[in-house]
């Protein structure tokens, strides 16, 4: 893989200190929580058993890491190698976002020392969806390391050195599509079980279909932002051509979203819902409009080869998607009344410094690994 | 206790018997008031009523164990004495009078004749077979009560006997569900001789003493009976349920029971309902005003017993002593969880801020992304 | 030898329905027919006063050893009369309370509401448990929950349509609380403790089946007429008479999200009492059904996975092919 090298350069820079120190933050209220237990830093309750951590690090953290996924569609299975540049740094977000997703997972449950019991057979239970989510992700994690692992042999025995790990690659290729697929899917089809407690807005037999293609379009999205964020973070010439042709993908698949959610919403008479008022009224509209800007912004092919509005677009998309899972995880979520839920403060820092943990590995990375793709040859 | 000579003691100055003060007599007179719902200060007109001229009251017993006239006798301020003889003027009582014979017979006659009084009835009238089961003097005890009623200004009846046949009128299996003698209370004796005197019932077994020395000063003070309920019970003390004003309450609000007689619950002061307490369905002031100054916790349920609803016509002496009461009012729902349990979870001000400010930065930084993306473009180009 | 040719074939029939009755793998893996011999509550709100026996009770007997809010250090039980303790008066059901009353008194109607785990036939928790922790027993359909296994995802809680389940948000080492039908009691010849220690009959336990009876009987019954009502247990021969009150003409839990084994009456319809409207068919059955028809036997994942593995290695020709030359 001649078309990525390692970007050298210093570590320890101001962002790395920056999210060093929230790490640090971070990481003290996690003494706490595993000091005095969850409710010590969370807002979580029993009405709102899933909070900040499941909804952001875990359902929009792997969606976000489906770059990997999304490319791995896109040059392997659609056979388009032209893409092939931008894998790299794709998977290395799909790496740090599953890994710290696992991660999160972890600090979220209560009894983590159970933790493993998720691995073992005489423990699973086979309708149940987490399970599913669950050994998916894992086996993802797993995967997607090694699918990176060329970078890292390359870096030590160059090209060559990864000829072994290639020959077979195809075979974790293949995994990496169908589990990401897999799970995707599933954590839409988690909340089919809590039923009337999810607004009708979002309560559907189809939350597994539009889960996926949100977060296909999730990873497209994410790969493009990110390839014009580290083009400006580390001063390295635009990938616009490329990166203008991939976005292309994006606006089709995002009416194919927009076509399932709004004709389920119709189909099932659910707009009622929608003028119904309080937040996840608002809520919807904002995600909706989230999600036709990129759509808007993107069609007229002219606007694919301007940088600003691509990356705009992207941003917009991505927001798009984490607002939607948002809304279905706890805007949408009521589970009787007098319930309510905002994150506290320190459950908010919990999630920074993971954040800001998997900035940190990107960063080293980086600079360390040939991840990011040589200079566009105009 | 015929006695002439009392009537002429100044109760405003001093009273022989108990050395009552002018200030005492107001003190009862207060308190009266008080026990009665009216303002304290009720008590120096009740006081100058009582003193103006005291009330003659002629005591009719019927079938009956006489306990209403021995729990009277126990009362402390006022105590009976006092009672008696300064408050009101008894005329005639069977257990109480000083004579006997024709001579009490006749003093009753006189007293009759000279009307103007209030009649007492004590136990219950029997009514089968001509009611020839109480007799006093060769005359059925249901006429002489009628004859007595017919010139009262007004008829108390003391006891549940008296308000309804209590005790005596049971309804025993083996007698074919009736009560032997077909006793009744005094309501309906009267009403069966045809006797139209208002009649209010202070029903107990026996009652509270101050119930009915309340009803007598407010008949002296205001010249007309209190206020009464559909039972013909005053509603100042028949007002409210035993279970409302109960000490054992808070037990039955937060589910601990005794659950039997001498357990653990029971020691502990706990709720006595499944030990078949019918507090929940009997009005009365026992749990409010105890019996005869003895102090607190001096009743049926301070002791550990429960209480048997003597004062519902339906309970005591009907409901079997151990079965369940059925509250007639439940537990207000202000002492319990509404069905949506008000408003749970958290949400707190510091995570709003930090919420707000991360939601800010993250949109805040997309757009300048793309706009210095923008520009970059251009530069390159 | 002494089988003779009738013993055989009764044999044969005899196997013949076993092996029948184990064709239908489908319902008894996925639990939603309820057990024969299913056991259960019937709580009648007409007969209920409030007296929180059945709560007070309930904490009581689960928090000695083999009850659901057994601790060591015994921080679960029923406040004391010292001066350290605090009274314990629950807005809900919570880590600490499996039981609850309730109060609705609104527009002239009053009524209680007895919540707990309502067992249901279909659990929501069961179907979402990862780990096998929410288990239906097979004979008396409790529905059973095991620290061992459990590891702390809640995902139980967002699955119950009750929201029965409770977590212990506050200990380091936490767990999920819920009514368990008081299983240790039941082992030891007892009956739930809500149920025992109802002085009304509003409470009360017994084999679904009959419960399921007795609550239709109930309903059939003329308002104001007087019936014995049984107290402690469906069967008991303790009972009370009552008038009979005008019910809303609903048992709730007997079809709910597939049916419950706790089994409700009263006179206030049963949304005003705080309980959710659910459809007939559970939440977890639709959510089986998606995953069934995803991941049936893991045909289609297998099949998807050769197409892929199929394109990928298309794909990866040239790098193969240009290392191996
Ligand atoms: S009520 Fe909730 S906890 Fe109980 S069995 Fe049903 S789903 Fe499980
Ligand atoms: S919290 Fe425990 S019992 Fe509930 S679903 Fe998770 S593992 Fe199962
Ligand atoms: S013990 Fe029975 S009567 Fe008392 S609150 Fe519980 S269900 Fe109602």
């Amino acid at each position: 893989m001649s078309e990525s090298k390692p970007l050298g350069g210093k570590i320890f820079t101001r962002a790395f200190a920056v999210a060093f120190l929230f790490a640090l933050i971070g990481g003290w209220f996690l003494i706490q929580r595993f000091a005095q237990g969850l409710g010590a830093v969370s807002n979580m309750s029993d009405g709102f058993p899933w909070g900040l951590w499941i909804t952001y690090d875990v359902v929009i953290g792997t969606a976000l890491g489906c770059g990997g996924f999304a490319m791995a569609i896109l040059v392997y299975i659609l056979n388009k190698g032209e893409y092939h540049p931008l894998v790299r740094s794709a998977l290395l977000t799909s790496v740090f976002g599953y890994s710290l997703a696992a991660f999160s997972v972890f600090i979220d449950i209560g009894r983590y020392w159970n933790f493993h019991h998720v691995l073992l057979p005489q423990y699973w239970n086979f309708s149940s969806v987490l399970l599913e989510v669950a050994l998916c992700i894992a086996l993802y994690v797993a995967v997607l390391w090694i699918e990176f692992s060329p970078a890292f042999l390359e870096k030590g025995g160059g090209p060559q050195a990864s000829k072994g790990v290639n020959r077979i690659m195809f075979i974790f290729i293949a995994f990496g599509v169908l589990l990401p697929t897999m799970h995707q899917s599933s954590l839409g089809t988690l909340m089919v079980i809590s039923g009337y407690k999810l607004s009708p807005l979002w309560q559907t037999p189809f939350l597994p279909l539009l889960f996926l293609i949100s977060a296909v379009a999730m990873g497209f999205a994410l790969t493009v932002f990110e390839s014009f964020v580290s083009s400006l973070a580390f001063g390295r010439p635009l990938e616009t051509k490329m990166i203008g042709k991939l976005a292309g993908v994006i606006p089709g698949l995002l009416i194919a979203f927009l076509v399932v959610r709004w004709g389920d919403l119709a189909f099932r008479g659910a707009f009622g819902a929608a003028f119904g008022g309080g937040w996840p009224m608002i809520m919807f509209w904002v995600e909706n409009i989230l999600f036709i800007l990129p759509v808007v912004m993107l069609l007229p092919r002219p606007n694919r080869e301007k940088a600003g509005t691509l990356c705009l677009a992207a941003f917009w998309m991505v927001m798009a998607g984490a607002v939607y899972r948002f809304n279905v995880f706890l805007v949408g979520f009521s589970p009787a009344p007098g319930w309510s839920y905002f994150p506290a403060a320190p459950e908010i820092f919990v999630t920074l410094g993971i954040v800001s943990v998997e900035v940190m590995g990107y960063l080293i990375f980086v600079r360390a690994l040939p991840v990011l793709p040589e200079p566009e040859r105009a | 206790m015929k006695c002439g000579e009392c009537r002429e003691v100044d109760v405003g100055t001093t009273s022989r018997a108990g050395n009552l003060s002018r200030r005492d007599f107001i003190k009862i007179c207060s308190a009266a008031a008080v026990y009665m719902g009216l303002p304290a200060a009720m008590g120096a007109k009740i006081a100058q009523a009582a003193t103006a001229r005291r009330l003659p009251v002629i005591w009719v017993s019927g079938q009956e164990c006489t306990g209403c006239t021995e729990s009277l006798l126990r009362t402390d301020h006022p105590d009976f004495a006092h009672l008696i003889l300064d408050l009101i003027s008894l005329e005639y009582s069977e257990t109480l009078n000083a004579g006997a014979g024709e001579q009490a017979e006749a003093a009753l006659q006189a007293s009759v004749k000279a009307g103007g009084y209030v009649m007492v009835a004590e136990g219950s009238f029997p009514l089968k077979d001509g009611g020839i089961y109480c007799k006093v003097g060769g005359r059925t005890i249901v006429d002489i009560a009628a004859e007595v009623a017919s010139s009262a200004a007004a008829v108390i009846g003391i006891g549940s006997c008296a308000s309804w046949g209590g005790m005596p009128s049971a309804t025993a299996v083996d007698m074919g569900g009736k009560s032997p003698t077909g006793a009744v209370g005094i309501a309906e004796a009267l009403e069966s001789k045809g006797v139209k005197t208002p009649v209010v019932n202070i029903p107990g077994c026996p009652p509270n003493g101050y119930n009915f020395l309340s009803t007598v000063l407010y008949f002296v003070t205001f010249g007309k009976l209190p206020e009464v309920d559909d039972k013909a019970r005053p509603k100042f003390a028949y007002g409210r349920l035993i279970h409302e004003n109960c000490e054992r309450r808070p037990h039955f609000d937060a589910g601990r029971f005794a659950e039997q007689f001498g357990d653990d619950g029971h020691r502990q002061g706990y709720c006595l309902y499944k030990l078949g307490c019918k507090g929940p369905e009997t009005f009365n002031n026992c749990s409010t005003l105890t019996y005869n100054d003895v102090g607190a916790s001096a009743w049926p349920v301070g002791m550990g017993a429960p209480c048997f609803g003597c004062s519902e016509a339906d309970v005591g002496f009907t409901a079997p002593l151990h079965s369940p009461a059925r509250p007639i009012y439940v537990t207000p729902p202000a002492l319990f969880t509404g069905v949506d349990g008000g408003p749970k979870g958290k949400a707190t001000t510091g995570g709003a801020l930090v919420g707000g400010a991360v939601i800010g930065a993250v949109v805040g930084a997309g757009i300048v992304t793309a706009k210095k993306t923008g520009k970059k473009a251009e530069e390159e180009s | 030898m002494s089988i003779n040719r009738r013993d055989f074939l009764k044999l044969t029939a005899a196997s013949g329905i076993l092996l029948a009755s184990d064709v239908k793998p489908g319902q008894a893996a996925t639990g939603k027919e309820m057990p024969p011999q299913a056991v259960g509550f019937l709580y009648d709100a007409t007969l209920c006063i409030g007296c929180k026996s059945c709560m007070y009770n309930c904490k009581k007997y689960n928090t000695m050893p083999g009850g659901a809010l057994y601790t060591e250090d015994g921080r679960n039980m029923n406040e004391w009369n010292g001066p350290e303790q605090i009274w314990d008066a629950p807005r809900d059901l919570t880590a600490k309370t499996l039981n609850i009353i309730k109060a609705y008194a609104e527009e002239g109607e009053q009524s209680f509401i007895k919540r707990h785990c309502m067992h249901c036939v279909d659990p929501g928790c069961v179907s979402a448990c990862p780990v096998s922790a929410m288990q239906k027993d097979g004979k008396t359909g409790i529905v059973t929950y095991d620290a061992d296994k459990c590891i702390g995802c809640r995902y139980c809680q967002v699955a119950c349509p009750f929201n029965v389940p409770k977590f212990e948000w506050e200990e380091a080492f936490p767990q999920l609380r819920k009514c368990e039908l008081c299983r240790h009691r039941l082992a030891e010849g007892d009956i739930p403790a809500c149920c025992e220690f109802c002085p009304t009959g509003a409470s009360i336990f017994g084999p679904v089946e009959e419960l399921r009876k007795e609550a239709e009987m109930r309903l059939r019954l003329r308002t104001g007429s007087e019936y014995e009502y049984p107290v402690g247990t469906v069967d008991g021969a303790f009972k009370l008479p009552k008038k009979v009150d005008q019910y809303v003409n609903h048992i709730h839990g007997l079809e709910e999200v597939g049916g419950c084994q706790y089994l409700m009456l009263a006179s206030v319809p049963f949304d005003k009492l705080g309980m959710p409207t659910l459809p007939k068919k559970s939440y977890a059955s639709t959510s089986e059904g998606i995953q069934h028809v995803l991941y049936n036997k893991m045909i289609a994942p297998i099949v998807v996975f050769g197409v892929l593995a199929g394109a990928a290695f298309r794909s990866t020709k040239s790098e193969r092919g240009e290392r191996d030359e």
